[in-house]
């Protein structure tokens, strides 16, 4: 199999702390691969060294074919790269932002304009604003543009949703799901566990290391225990009295329910109502569900 | 319009020029309340929350904050509130302590008052062992919970947070808004911007900005309700997609 | 070199945007030649001054008529013997004294030739020269009216003399230094800022990780200044010889080759710095500190080098632009030619290759 992106042990460290610590992954050619995790979970470093601006202390890499360390001039004229914020020169206009990252890889703005297209038309309108000017949302879509201007054969997308609201988000992984079908591959990091399930596969990071690598499904399927979602009259009591019964394993808040897992495993739902009815809570609802990212990488977390 | 509001605006409007960010907004919040300030970037939540925090005067309509007006005692109000955003926390270059104390000072806390608070929050986070790190050492998850801890140190009336978890790791997400509720618990008054729509469910009241204005204020199970769908997610995208 | 162009282009593009900062770094210079000429220079009006005629002929009156009806000159007092001149001037009142020798007009009429001294306190140097400056252009006036319809040219040799600072050390000085630090300003100070930003912004990530090679990079960024700092070059200069007067004696061109020699070695210096600063705060402050304090004080701009203690003539070795206003002061007051300053010019050549040899091995072509 011919891989985009693989990766052998590869480790970093700074000073005292490993940034990465020995991660492993392949990327297959035209996927849509996320990472995912809490700001120190090493994802930017990781992506700094499979765009060759970090040396890594240990491992291998390479990125479409090419060694990220003896090949990285190869490497540095075919992928493409957003870093976390969005790298535009704020005094120069979209246009001109555009055609200078255009110019820069040899290419002009008309040349790719089709790849480009889907996106360039919510940037269309403000071709003359200057790039400081733009909204949060233009901000992105602007610097993507420009990462895409050259037709990468890899696009790194370092947080490219981190402080953008949720339809901005949206919009985002639309238009990556179209890129995707034209056949490029894309490494996107997030700290959003919900943006999962846009990608074809996942690896939850976490302190440099990762957690858990594959398909959302099956990484799910691996969640043991039973979930139940709970909720009551009084959800701030709730947690603190969950907390306190002697068999619980977790108690989160999710959104307006709490997810709550027990010790014992099967058969817990009438002993917990019980507990909570004694406490005086009422209009109880207490459900079993399926576990969702989010309880998995809790888990993991713990473990 | 009761007395006990402790934030109380009328037709709020900022003007940049011709460009209205924040157009006639009006709410009231009571004390002890949690609430959500949501909506799409640019929607004008900073703005509306600069006003508020006593940074930036109104171009025109009403508003009070803990009982102080926005035009005229903007000190008043400086001194009533916390605030915390994600970008501007603590002194990375600081340890643990120095911090404490230095905001401890900053709000006028006396010298034992400070060694006080200092023992209680490095107890009550845990991070005995973190007291003399400097600050860019810690996670950001500890990071964040101390910076939330700092803002209401002085134990003001209103805390003001401007997405105090964005990037935070799951967990500790959630041992954050512990905290808040902790202090909503002690009538402490949260205001709160977010990017996550499930913490939108743990506001007692929640406000979507579209365009300058507020295009729905309630609680969320009635906002739930009024849009006829299951999540805060789904009816954020109601309101804001046209917006976008 | 298409991919070099756009990247020149989009420099241009970031210092016409910056306003103030244009507005500053052309500002700058005429601000400080205007500053520092009306600091140094007083208008000459009724300078008052001595003559000491042995000739008493009829040239000799028509010429100190000429001296003294100008306007910028007074008749103190006559003088009868050299030795009344050193009292003369010990009074304080006389700037200059005029000394026709005996036979004056004979001398001219027979040989063509004749002698007039000029001494002037030069205790003031810059008015001193300015004194003798009018003196002789107006015997010079006078001596081309004579000419006139003459077959052989009279010539009057006018023999000038400093008291007390005959090396006239700081006069017209503020010129070259000025323009040292001027170009050392705008080049070293901007190129590390512009650099520094790019880190700054994250868009530095960016142009690593594409086909641009740092040399082009680093190349790129200096252009524009390098073509800012030769404009401002030019004004200093237009400013001086035509608001100061300050002569330019020697080669124009080869005071534009100097200049731009001097120019790429600020640029250089400005590169190293942004190698080894990580923001713009940082830049700012080493060029400020490390580079214009030094410049100033050191390199003979305010304080003569001869005057400072040893250990400080040494330091000042290693400080490019006092060998820039040597080689200024050389061309713009002396008027010699490249034979007289090929040493300064090896060695600011030799400082340049070090600086850019040193830049291109210390510039990072990945993050820390």
């Amino acid at each position: 199999m011919d891989y985009a992106v693989t990766v052998n042990n590869i480790s970093k460290s700074f000073d005292k702390t490993k940034a990465v610590e020995s991660v492993s992954f392949n990327v297959e050619k035209g996927e849509l691969f996320g990472f995912i995790g809490p700001d120190g979970a090493g994802k930017t470093t990781l992506f700094r060294m499979l765009t060759t601006l970090l040396l890594p202390d240990g491992g291998e890499a390479f990125v479409d074919g090419f060694d990220i360390v003896k090949d990285f001039k190869k490497i540095r004229g075919s992928v493409g790269y957003m870093p976390g914020r969005f790298s535009l020169y704020q005094d120069l206009s979209v246009e001109e932002n555009l055609k200078f990252f255009a110019r820069v890889f040899g290419t002009t703005i008309e040349a790719n304009y089709e790849l480009i297209k889907d996106i360039y038309v919510f940037l269309e309108p403000f071709r003359k604003r200057r790039a400081g000017k733009l909204s949060g949302g233009m901000k992105q879509k602007l610097a993507l543009c420009c990462a895409l201007i050259h037709k990468p054969g890899v696009l790194f997308l370092d947080e490219p949703t981190t402080g953008v609201d949720p339809v901005s988000r949206n919009e985002f992984w639309e238009m990556l799901g179209k890129l995707k079908e034209g056949g490029i591959t894309i490494l996107v990091s997030t700290p959003y566990m919900d943006e999962a399930s846009k990608c074809d596969r996942i690896a939850l990071m976490q302190k440099g290391k990762i957690l858990d690598i594959g398909f959302l499904n099956d990484i799910i399927s691996k969640y043991e225990k039973p979930v139940y979602a709970l909720r009551s009259g009084d959800m701030h009591k709730l947690i603190l009295d969950l907390r306190a019964a002697e068999n619980t394993d977790s108690v989160y808040s999710f959104g307006d329910y709490l997810h709550y897992t027990d010790r014992r495993g099967k058969a817990v739902e009438e002993d917990i109502k019980k507990i909570l009815i004694s406490k005086g809570h009422t209009d109880l609802v207490f459900k079993q569900i399926n576990p969702g990212i989010e309880d998995c990488f809790m888990s993991l977390m713990n473990k | 319009m009761g007395e006990n509001h402790i934030i109380s605006v009328k037709d709020l409007t900022k003007k940049f020029g011709s460009f209205t960010a924040v157009d006639k907004i009006s709410f009231n919040v009571l004390p002890g309340e949690i609430f959500g300030f949501l909506g799409a970037n640019g929607a004008g939540k900073t703005t509306a929350m600069r006003m508020l925090c006593g940074l930036s005067i109104p171009t025109s309509g009403k508003a009070t904050v803990a009982g102080f007006d926005v035009y005229r005692q903007t000190e008043s109000i400086k001194k009533n509130i916390g605030y915390m955003s994600q970008k501007f926390s603590l002194y990375e270059d600081l340890t643990v302590k120095e911090n404490i104390e230095f905001y401890g000072g900053v709000y006028g806390l006396s010298r034992e008052r400070r060694k006080e608070k200092t023992e209680f929050l490095i107890d009550l986070l845990k991070i005995e062992e973190a007291r003399n790190k400097l600050i860019k050492s810690l996670p950001l998850g500890w990071k964040q919970k101390l910076a939330f801890s700092i803002a209401i140190i002085h134990e003001p009336k209103i805390v003001f947070l401007d997405e105090p978890t964005g990037g935070v790791d799951p967990i500790t997400r959630r041992q954050f808004w512990d905290m808040i509720y902790e202090a909503a618990d002690r009538n402490v008054t949260v205001f709160v911007t977010t990017h996550y729509m499930d913490e939108a469910e743990y506001c007692s009241k929640v406000s979507m900005m579209v365009d300058g204005r507020i295009a729905a204020l309630d609680k969320p199970e009635k906002l739930k309700e009024q849009f006829g769908v299951g999540t805060m997610h789904e009816v954020f995208v109601k309101l804001a997609r046209p917006a976008a | 070199m298409k991919r070099f162009i756009n990247f020149v282009w989009k420099e241009l593009l970031h210092i016409l945007r910056d306003y103030r900062t244009l507005l500053i770094l052309f500002g700058m210079p005429v601000a400080q030649v205007l500053l520092f000429g009306f600091a140094i220079t007083n208008e000459i009006r009724d300078a008052k001054i001595a003559i000491l005629d042995f000739a008493k002929d009829n040239t000799t009156r028509e010429i100190s008529n000429k001296i003294l009806s100008s306007g910028y000159f007074m008749l103190y007092e006559n003088l009868q013997t050299p030795s009344d001149i050193e009292p003369a001037f010990r009074k304080g009142k006389i700037k200059e004294v005029i000394i026709f020798e005996p036979d004056f007009g004979a001398n001219l009429e027979r040989d063509g030739k004749a002698n007039v001294q000029l001494v002037a306190d030069a205790s003031d140097p810059n008015f001193a020269n300015m004194v003798i400056g009018y003196t002789t252009s107006i015997i010079a006036d006078y001596q081309s009216e004579l000419s006139k319809g003459k077959t052989l040219p009279a010539s009057i040799n006018p023999e000038i003399k400093m008291l007390y600072n005959p090396n006239l050390k700081s006069v017209f000085m503020f010129v070259p230094g000025l323009m040292s630090v001027i170009l050392l300003l705008v080049s070293a100070m901007m190129t590390s800022i512009s650099i520094t930003k790019e880190k700054e912004l994250g868009t530095m990530e960016v142009l690593l990780v594409s086909p641009l090679n740092p040399f082009q990079i680093i190349v790129g960024k200096v252009i524009p200044y390098l073509l800012l700092s030769l404009v401002n070059t030019a004004t200093v200069l237009v400013m001086s010889k035509f608001v100061f007067r300050v002569p330019i004696v020697g080669s124009l061109p080869l005071l534009i080759a100097e200049s731009t020699l001097f120019l790429i070695t600020a640029l250089s210096l400005g590169i190293l710095i942004s190698t080894i600063s990580n923001n713009q705060q940082t830049a700012m402050m080493i060029s400020l500190g490390a580079l214009m304090l030094p410049t100033i004080i050191l390199s003979g701009y305010i304080f003569p080098v001869e005057n400072m203690p040893l250990i400080l003539q040494w330091i000042s070795n290693i400080i490019p632009a006092r060998w820039y206003i040597r080689i200024v002061k050389g061309i713009m007051l002396k008027g010699v030619s490249f034979n007289y300053i090929w040493m300064e010019t090896l060695i600011l050549f030799g400082m340049t290759v070090f600086f850019i040899a040193v830049s291109i091995k210390k510039f990072k072509i990945r993050l820390e």
